[in-house]
């Protein structure tokens, strides 16, 4: 029967080509568009997770009141001991300590005084050891563009493009004036090991990379940093598992009593995200929708047509003693032809396009000039197992819905006007 | 009534005028009470910090008024660090790095080691005077004293507070208490001074307590430890080789 309606299908192509492309135009953008978001939204979170929450954070009460000015008075103490707890309880996991710092750079002229300064942003991770989990997460070694990754202690790495804002490079000294933990300024030299490129604006445009240790000791924060971020070792985030951690780790650390106790939060939540992930969905959920409901309008419109060209046909079928629901059925069935065909060629250009556009990314950091959160530079899509089915949602049900509303008329001919109206 | 209105009318411009040339008067005495051509400090600043407190010592020489030179001398990570002001302009020295920077733009705003103190708060024009229009608003007693209430509204744009409010000591000219306000009349600051000294003949306070109120914290609690009025002070401390020295 299948094979019979293939075989109508295809030698009668206008009952299938425009229904087809109908079918193909609305999948290949519902398919395109689920791919890019996807993309776009698992790069920020990844971004997101490398360079400001973690899958996990952990800090003070006190610093998590007021984590956007980086109050480094109010970091946690006694980090070690945290950390050694942290990989008894949880060794799935990997954690690593983190200072986030502002300042100025000021770069010395040939007196030892001041010939180019620049407000900076700092991020101080564990750069030295050579089995840091830092390079895989903050892509180090691949983001170098000039020099090396440091090897001794007061070696640091700049953007590239704040590099040369300040006309420094490798084997140059720069200055950084912070503030220790205590609030007193405090002034450090250091060495310029090698430049990076981040591929993000807001840390392209000032952004330092430097050993957690040289921090420590210029901030005044022996044994203590601003935060602890925990991280999956597949780099993905699993939220029941982070979730559980986060409430076991609270339950035992948290003290509400205590501002300066720890407390542990999941990236969603620590990202201020899960809102946005939430829209974000149900944005998805809308396009599809919108897409059906299109589709459903333009394949309805495309049914009642092909019913009024095929209105002989169905007329002798039904003539000749075919059961009404049963012409109903093959019609439907048809469709289903029509939507799973139309949907394979739309899923595959939208996948090919999308997969295109996340190999080589499109460049949008003209639209990120002045930003100041962490969305990558170049945006790209993301081909995922539910990039290959969500096309057949709409794909099928628009086909389907458009034929069976089209196909209510044939319930309405009346069998006694039949070869009256076949007369024609 | 004709003559009354008019009797009015002449004095009540007279007694505005009266008024605020006494408080202006007051705003003079205060200068003079507090400022000298040099002086050299000795002081220790107590800062309550949001993780407890800390000790910084500090000496300092100051001449003309407008330059001065402060070397710190406790705790031991902050000796050596040096700061110089001359006019309007603020080096600091670090030890550690032995650089020279200039302090300019918004790290005036910075505070002076952890303290509830800015750089623009050193940076000012110490002569009230020269920055301020007084207006005498009312009396208060402070510390058993008898105090005039001023307020003081910025005659120059480029004053750190824009409005402040001193309760200055009748007989003593020395100010006791002080709020200090931004533009938008936001209170930013206040100083209590809770003990007071007079040293060859003038009075100024020798404990006070400065409150940033938008920092959290108790604040820092300035302790005048020497202080000795127009000394001679050879004029290669304020140079910046001195810095280094």
């Amino acid at each position: 029967m299948i094979k019979f309606l293939i075989k109508g299908l295809m030698r009668d192509r206008s009952r299938s080509l425009f229904p087809v492309l109908t079918v193909f135009a609305g999948v290949f953008l519902a398919v395109f568009l689920y791919s890019y978001i996807n993309g776009v939204v698992s790069d920020m979170l990844k971004m997101t997770a490398h360079y400001q929450t973690g899958h996990l954070r952990i800090m003070t009460q006190a610093y998590a009141k007021e984590i956007n000015q980086n109050p480094n008075d109010l970091a946690l103490i006694g980090v070690n001991e945290l950390l050694q707890k942290l990989n008894k309880k949880y060794p799935q996991m990997i954690w690593t300590p983190r200072i986030k710092f502002g300042g100025l750079l000021d770069i010395p002229d040939e007196n030892r005084e001041t010939k180019i300064q620049s407000p900076v942003i700092g991020i101080a991770v564990n750069l030295i050891s050579k089995s840091s989990p830092e390079y895989k997460l903050l892509n180090i070694k691949s983001a170098i563009i000039s020099g090396h990754i440091p090897n001794n202690p007061g070696e640091i790495l700049i953007a590239d493009e704040f590099a040369k804002k300040l006309n420094v490079g490798p084997g140059d000294t720069a200055t950084l004036i912070s503030s220790t933990m205590y609030g007193s300024m405090t002034m450090v030299n250091l060495k310029i090991a090698g430049t990076v490129y981040f591929g993000i604006t807001a840390m392209d445009r000032s952004a330092i990379f430097t050993d957690i240790s040289d921090i420590q000791s210029a901030l005044d924060m022996q044994d203590a940093a601003g935060e602890i971020l925990g991280f999956f070792p597949d780099d993905i985030y699993h939220d029941e598992q982070a979730t559980l951690i986060a409430s076991s780790f609270n339950e035992e650390f948290k003290n509400p009593e205590d501002k300066f106790s720890p407390q542990m939060g999941t990236l969603p939540k620590e990202s201020g995200l899960s809102d946005y992930l939430a829209t974000i969905n149900s944005m998805s959920i809308v396009i599809i929708a919108i897409f059906i409901v299109t589709m459903s309008i333009v394949l309805w419109n495309a049914g009642l047509m092909g019913s009024l060209r095929r209105y002989g046909e169905i007329g002798v079928r039904l003539a000749i003693g075919e059961n009404k629901g049963h012409i109903y059925r093959t019609l439907i069935l048809e469709s289903m032809i029509i939507g799973i065909f139309g949907s394979i060629l739309g899923t595959l250009a939208g996948t090919g396009i999308a997969y295109l556009i996340q190999v080589y990314g499109l460049d949008m950091s003209f639209l990120f000039k002045k930003s100041s959160l962490m969305i990558p530079n170049e945006l790209r899509a993301r081909v995922t197992s539910g990039s290959f089915v969500i096309g057949f949602i709409p794909g099928i049900f628009s086909t389907v819905l458009g034929t069976s509303i089209a196909g209510i008329g044939i319930y309405k001919r009346q069998t006694s006007q039949l070869f009256k109206e076949l007369e024609v | 009534m004709k003559y009354t209105i008019i009797l009015i009318m002449l004095i009540f411009p007279a007694l505005l005028f009266y008024q605020t040339k006494s408080a202006n008067e007051i705003l003079k005495k205060i200068d003079e009470n507090r400022l000298s051509d040099s002086k050299i400090i000795k002081a220790k600043m107590i800062i309550h910090g949001r993780r407890g407190k800390r000790v910084v010592e500090f000496k300092s020489w100051q001449r003309n008024i407008y330059d001065s030179f402060t070397e710190y001398l406790a705790p031991p990570r902050e000796k050596g660090t040096k700061m110089l002001k001359l006019g309007n302009q603020l080096w600091t020295y670090s030890p550690h790095t032995d650089r020279t920077i200039l302090i300019s733009g918004h790290m005036l705003r910075q505070s002076v080691m952890g303290s509830d103190l800015s750089y623009e708060d050193m940076m000012e024009d110490p002569f009230l005077q020269n920055m301020y229009n007084a207006k005498i608003i009312g009396e208060d007693t402070i510390l058993n004293r008898n105090v005039w209430i001023l307020e003081l509204k910025a005659k120059k744009r480029n004053a750190s507070y824009d409005k402040r409010k001193i309760w200055v000591d009748k007989e003593r000219f020395i100010t006791l208490k002080e709020n200090l306000y931004a533009k938008s009349g936001k209170l930013l600051k206040t100083v209590v001074v809770n003990e007071v000294m007079n040293v060859d003949g003038r009075w100024i306070p020798r404990t006070a307590l400065y409150k940033d109120v938008l920092k959290t914290g108790k604040g820092t609690r300035i302790i005048v430890e020497s202080i000795k009025f127009n000394k001679n002070i050879p004029d290669y401390i304020f140079s910046k080789a001195s810095l280094r020295r």
